[in-house]
């Protein structure tokens, strides 16, 4: 059943670029994270369902991390941060949703067009699955760029990171080394994040960056 | 058997490992700052006899072959020196109380960690490996420069967390892509990502998804490098952090990452599909040396200045490297060795003014020269090196670059010097303000030791001088390596 196979791995990554698209527009932190624990679990059904393809049983441990740590632990955590920090209210876009969306689409556009042409000598899921996860990182950078919060920026940094598990999954017989390590240095990085943030709260009682910018030295 | 044979690839990373984990768990500064430097000693003694002892065969994971004991030895080297420094920089945090104990602990623990992680890229014969040991350098030095938990040291570090994880990612991309590219014809698994594999197939490979590999690990290592449309994270993280920090990420986590740049670089060349990558590398190349070279006009702190310098001197190296062929790659090469050396003395210096001034801004600190003469006239030396002033180090490769690139291409050499030549200027200017006229700003005498900065300047005074023929030679043949 070659074509089941492709048909459902195209279907998860295209999911996983919507989920990418809908934490565009999201204004409130409270359902940014939400859409963020929805982005992982498309990631971890990804990661698996490319795991049952390949035959690789090294993949489910990925999907796994993916599933409970990003999916489940992650927005947790964040959750209580920015309780403890109140900040429920909206994030302040920098560019309008308008603009964004259509910034994204062009983005999404870009991709395929690069991802399709180069790798035309690839297998075909190892194609479009890394034209999606391309599509994923620059949506990833895209809200990054658009935000001026910093725990909305970590969550546009943590897609990024998911479209690149999805592009190592897809990769077929990518050793499993680069995956674990991926995971702990999300982990790591994540440590240092919270790190950060308690730290800014305490200094500043804000987590804005625009805040931080102030106190860039070359503008006293 | 002779002392040789204790040559092992695997001291350079296990002797920081081990120390970084016993300076977490000891207290008291003046002990864990000895045990700091002699494990830092340790480690250069590990990487010196890699220089001597055979090669041994590429693993799966590490490998030593010419071009990077080259930058093995100048990572331990400078790594050991700015031990010594940071030793007594770190005794004068103590006692003004920028640092507690606690931190301090964390604080050596950190810098261990930074000198495994870096020898690590640099014996790494996998390219996920070497992905994973940039990213783990990258994280440390973010904690490193958010030590002081100012405002100013939170905002560098988060600006540097932001920037340089957005770097690693996309250099992750490219690690991907370039497997991609190499399984069709390697196969699957753990060999398609081994470096000395993947260069003997390299000629097999699609050179598209080459291509597109390149840009991204270009954009991401190059993030690292500090090249100009993505290098606003480092001034930042510079001023901010504690000097012997400054002297560690200007001489030696820069050079880490064009090392990666300079790996990938050969994997290109060895296609002859794939497209040049010496033209975006010369591009980028430029763009940071003439940019570097204007923004040093306008810097109020010190520190800054010199990170704006290294923006620039990377701008060099990574145009040299863009260049190819032996000459400009030897230019290369010797240029990165003496801005190593160069730029951390300078550091030392730096670190050492801005304790005896009590302040970092320029324009609270002059006439350097009459009220600490030894580290008023080293800063002046440093500058001077620095600038690219006969008959120094600096100049030396500076002007084998122009020469060797007039021949090849005119314009771009008319562009090298004019970039020179501005910065040439700007370090000049703001020199003559800190070192001479009257003395301005507070004046506490300093207690650091002056040694790691003097051995660094004898060393790049002596090279512009004399280069031993062995060294040369080593050089040359590293340059044909790198095509």
């Amino acid at each position: 059943m070659p074509n089941l196979a492709f048909d459902a791995a195209h279907l998860l990554a295209g999911g996983l670029v919507l989920v990418s698209f809908v934490l565009l527009y999201q204004d409130r932190l409270t359902s940014l994270l939400n859409v963020y624990a929805l982005h992982a679990l498309v990631l971890a059904l990804a990661v698996a369902w490319q795991a049952n393809i390949q035959d690789a049983p090294h993949l489910y441990v990925t999907a796994g991390l993916a599933l409970g740590f990003k999916a489940i632990l992650i927005p947790l955590a964040l959750h209580r941060i920015i309780e403890r920090l109140g900040i429920h209210r909206e994030i302040e876009a920098v560019v309008g949703i308008g603009p964004t969306m259509l910034a994204g689409m062009a983005l999404v556009a870009l991709s395929m067009v690069v991802m399709l042409r180069v790798t035309a000598a690839a297998a075909p899921i190892a194609r479009e699955d890394l034209a999606f996860a391309l599509a994923v990182v620059l949506l990833g950078l895209l809200i990054m760029v658009t935000r001026r919060n910093a725990v909305s920026q970590v969550v546009g940094f943590m897609s990024l990171e998911n479209g690149l598990i999805l592009a190592a999954a897809g990769a077929k017989g990518m050793p499993l080394v680069v995956e674990i390590s991926v995971a702990f240095s999300i982990l790591i990085a994540f440590i240092v994040i919270g790190i950060f943030l308690f730290r800014i709260r305490e200094r500043f009682d804000t987590v804005e960056l625009a805040a931080l910018d102030q106190f860039r030295g070359e503008r006293r | 058997m002779n002392l040789l044979s204790f040559a092992r690839v695997e001291l350079v990373i296990l002797i920081p490992l081990a120390s970084a984990a016993l300076l977490a768990l000891l207290p008291g500064y003046r002990l864990t700052a000895r045990l700091n430097v002699a494990a830092t000693f340790l480690t250069l003694l590990a990487a010196l006899s890699l220089l001597f002892a055979p090669h041994p065969t590429p693993g799966p994971y590490l490998l030593v072959d010419d071009l990077n004991v080259v930058f093995i030895a100048l990572n331990t080297f400078v790594g050991f020196t700015t031990s010594v420094f940071s030793a007594s920089y770190v005794g004068h945090e103590i006692e003004i109380g920028r640092l507690t104990p606690t931190y301090l602990r964390f604080y050596h623990a950190m810098y261990q960690l930074l000198m495994c992680t870096m020898n690590v890229a640099l014996v790494a014969n996998n390219i996920g490996l070497m992905w994973v040991a940039i990213e783990c350098a990258t994280l440390t030095t973010i904690l490193m420069v958010g030590i002081y938990r100012t405002h100013e040291a939170l905002e560098a570090a988060w600006k540097y967390f932001i920037l340089g994880s957005v770097g690693i990612a996309l250099a992750l991309f490219g690690t991907i892509l370039v497997y991609v590219a190499a399984q069709p014809v390697i196969g699957e698994g753990l060999e398609a990502m081994v470096w000395t594999k993947l260069v003997t197939q390299a000629a097999r490979f699609d050179p598209a998804l080459l291509n597109v590999a390149f840009i991204f690990l270009l954009l991401g290592y190059g993030t690292k490098v500090g090249l100009a449309p993505l290098h606003a994270w480092l001034p930042d993280a510079h001023a901010e952090g504690p000097t012997p920090i400054s002297a560690v990420l200007s001489g030696l986590l820069l050079n880490v990452a064009l090392y990666a740049v300079l790996r990938f670089k050969m994997l290109m060349t060895a296609n002859a599909a794939a497209a040049a990558p010496g033209p975006l590398m010369v591009t980028l190349g430029l763009a940071s040396l003439i940019f570097g070279a204007f923004m040093l006009y306008r810097r109020r702190d010190i520190k800054r200045l010199f990170a704006y310098s290294s923006i620039e001197h990377m701008g060099i190296i990574t145009f040299a490297f863009g260049m190819g062929g032996p000459l400009a790659n030897f230019a290369g090469l010797l240029h990165m060795t003496m801005h190593s050396l160069t730029k951390s003395g300078i550091f030392f210096a730096v670190g050492n003014v801005a304790q005896a001034k009590g302040t970092q801004r320029i324009a609270d600190i002059g006439g350097l020269t009459e009220t600490h003469p030894w580290l008023g006239w080293s800063l002046v030396v440093g500058v001077v090196v620095i600038a690219g002033l006969p008959p120094l180090g600096v100049f030396m490769s500076e002007f084998l670059m122009v020469s060797s690139t007039f021949a090849r291409a005119p314009l771009l050499a008319i562009l090298l010097v004019l970039g020179l030549l501005i910065a040439l200027g700007a370090l000049f200017l703001r020199l003559n303000g800190l070192a001479f006229g009257e003395p301005r700003g507070n004046n506490h005498p300093v207690k650091a030791s002056y040694v790691p900065q003097f051995a660094h300047l004898a060393l790049v005074l002596a090279a512009g001088l004399y280069l031993p023929p062995p060294l040369v030679a080593w050089f040359q043949h590293v340059s044909r390596l790198l095509g």
